[in-house]
């Protein structure tokens, strides 16, 4: 029998030299495609309306967002409990429209100005008049693109 | 003296750390694409600028109030109802649309209404106004808007069906806006949307609200 020498038992192990190559390259497509929250919400995490006709937005750099909402239970003793308007950081006024818009207008180059577009993530419980007051803000600086962002889904949830 | 080689490093937990970037992007990716109902606000008039006088029958009056009722020409109606009524209103074609470099105002050959005298003239001259109330709630004003949107695609969608010919014959506007997306230099096409979206151009406005 030694003369034939020693047959091999069981499977030979599979060469897992290339797993880390496979791993490092969706870590990279990871690392491309993920955008860090840039802005952290002060007020109450609005609850998007949901609608049916949507748009998507392209060019996520020409998007300015405005946040509306209530503010958290433990700072309303400050700010009250009306409908709060966010700007990047903080909690603004209808005032502070136009600044905030400027501002990202002089990121970006001339040209590029008539396609920005100022996406409006109000909470569904707001009032119609604070959306009305941030419209004439933007229309007052010529900011005319607008998108009410939504949820798609069904449209029995916007109401209560 | 023998030459002592240095020890290869061992790249077995190489996959481990890898692994753990991996995972840690893998949860923080989000890739949500932001989307939304998207509207051109009309320019800031000049001063002492005189609106048109429109005609009472091509404008289609929208009151909501703050308790998000809703009436519609004076007459409460479900929101289930509202989609219906602006396509007849729409599409009532009663008249001659607006005069324009072409010429004097046409009658609208594509519309299917009833062609009433007490409804709108044509797509063209069709005006949505909506009244709302300062405290009424943004939810509903965004459950009209997305109503009257889906009744503008549904007549577009219809106009682009049986009135376009060529290469893009018998698709919906539907269609043809999600071709466009993944063409978008296609000149034809964007002539052929620009087309559907003129025969039926939305004109919504957004009236001061009252307090």
């Amino acid at each position: 029998m030694s003369k034939f020498g020693k047959k091999k038992k069981g499977l030979p192990a599979i060469n897992t030299a290339s797993l880390p190559d496979i791993v490092f390259m969706l870590l990279f497509f990871f690392m491309v495609t993920t955008t860090m929250r840039q802005t952290d919400l002060v007020i109450k995490k609005p609850q998007l309306p949901s609608a049916t006709e949507v748009k998507k937005l392209e060019h996520k750099s020409l998007v300015s967002t405005i946040y509306v909402g209530k503010a958290r239970p433990e700072d309303q003793a400050k700010y009250g409990s009306g409908d709060k308007i966010q700007l990047n950081d903080k909690i603004a006024t209808i005032n502070d429209i136009a600044n905030f818009i400027y501002s990202e207008q002089e990121k970006h180059n001339p040209e590029e100005i008539p396609y920005m577009t100022t996406s409006i993530k109000a909470d569904i419980t707001c009032g119609v008049g604070t959306i009305h007051d941030i419209r004439m803000a933007l229309r007052d600086i010529n900011a005319l693109k607008v998108s009410y962002s939504t949820r798609r889904g069904d449209l029995r949830e916007n109401v209560r | 003296m023998a030459q002592k080689e240095t020890p290869e490093i061992n790249a077995g937990s190489m996959a481990d750390i890898a692994f753990l970037l991996l995972i840690f992007f893998l949860v923080t990716t989000t890739m949500d694409v932001d989307s939304g109902i998207s509207r051109k606000l009309s320019e800031k008039p000049p001063e002492n600028y005189e609106p048109p006088v429109i005609k009472q029958k091509n404008i289609l009056e929208i009151n909501l109030n703050r308790n998000d009722d809703m009436l519609v020409e004076g007459e409460r109606m479900k929101i289930e109802d509202l989609r219906q009524f602006t396509i007849d209103f729409l599409d009532n074609g009663g008249g001659v649309g607006k005069p324009d470099e072409s010429g004097p105002g046409e009658i609208c050959d594509y519309c299917n209404g009833e062609r009433r005298d007490d409804s709108s003239d044509h797509p063209n001259k069709a005006i949505i106004s909506v009244k709302s109330d300062r405290g009424t709630s943004y939810g509903m004003y965004i459950t009209i808007q997305n109503e009257l949107l889906r009744a503008y695609t549904e007549l577009r969608n219809r106009y682009a069906k049986n009135h376009i010919t060529g290469d893009y014959a018998g698709m919906s506007y539907d269609e043809l806006l999600l071709l466009l997306g993944n063409d978008k230099e296609n000149e034809v096409l964007k002539a052929i949307i620009k087309e559907v979206k003129n025969a039926y151009p939305q004109i919504i406005s957004d009236a001061e609200p009252t307090k």
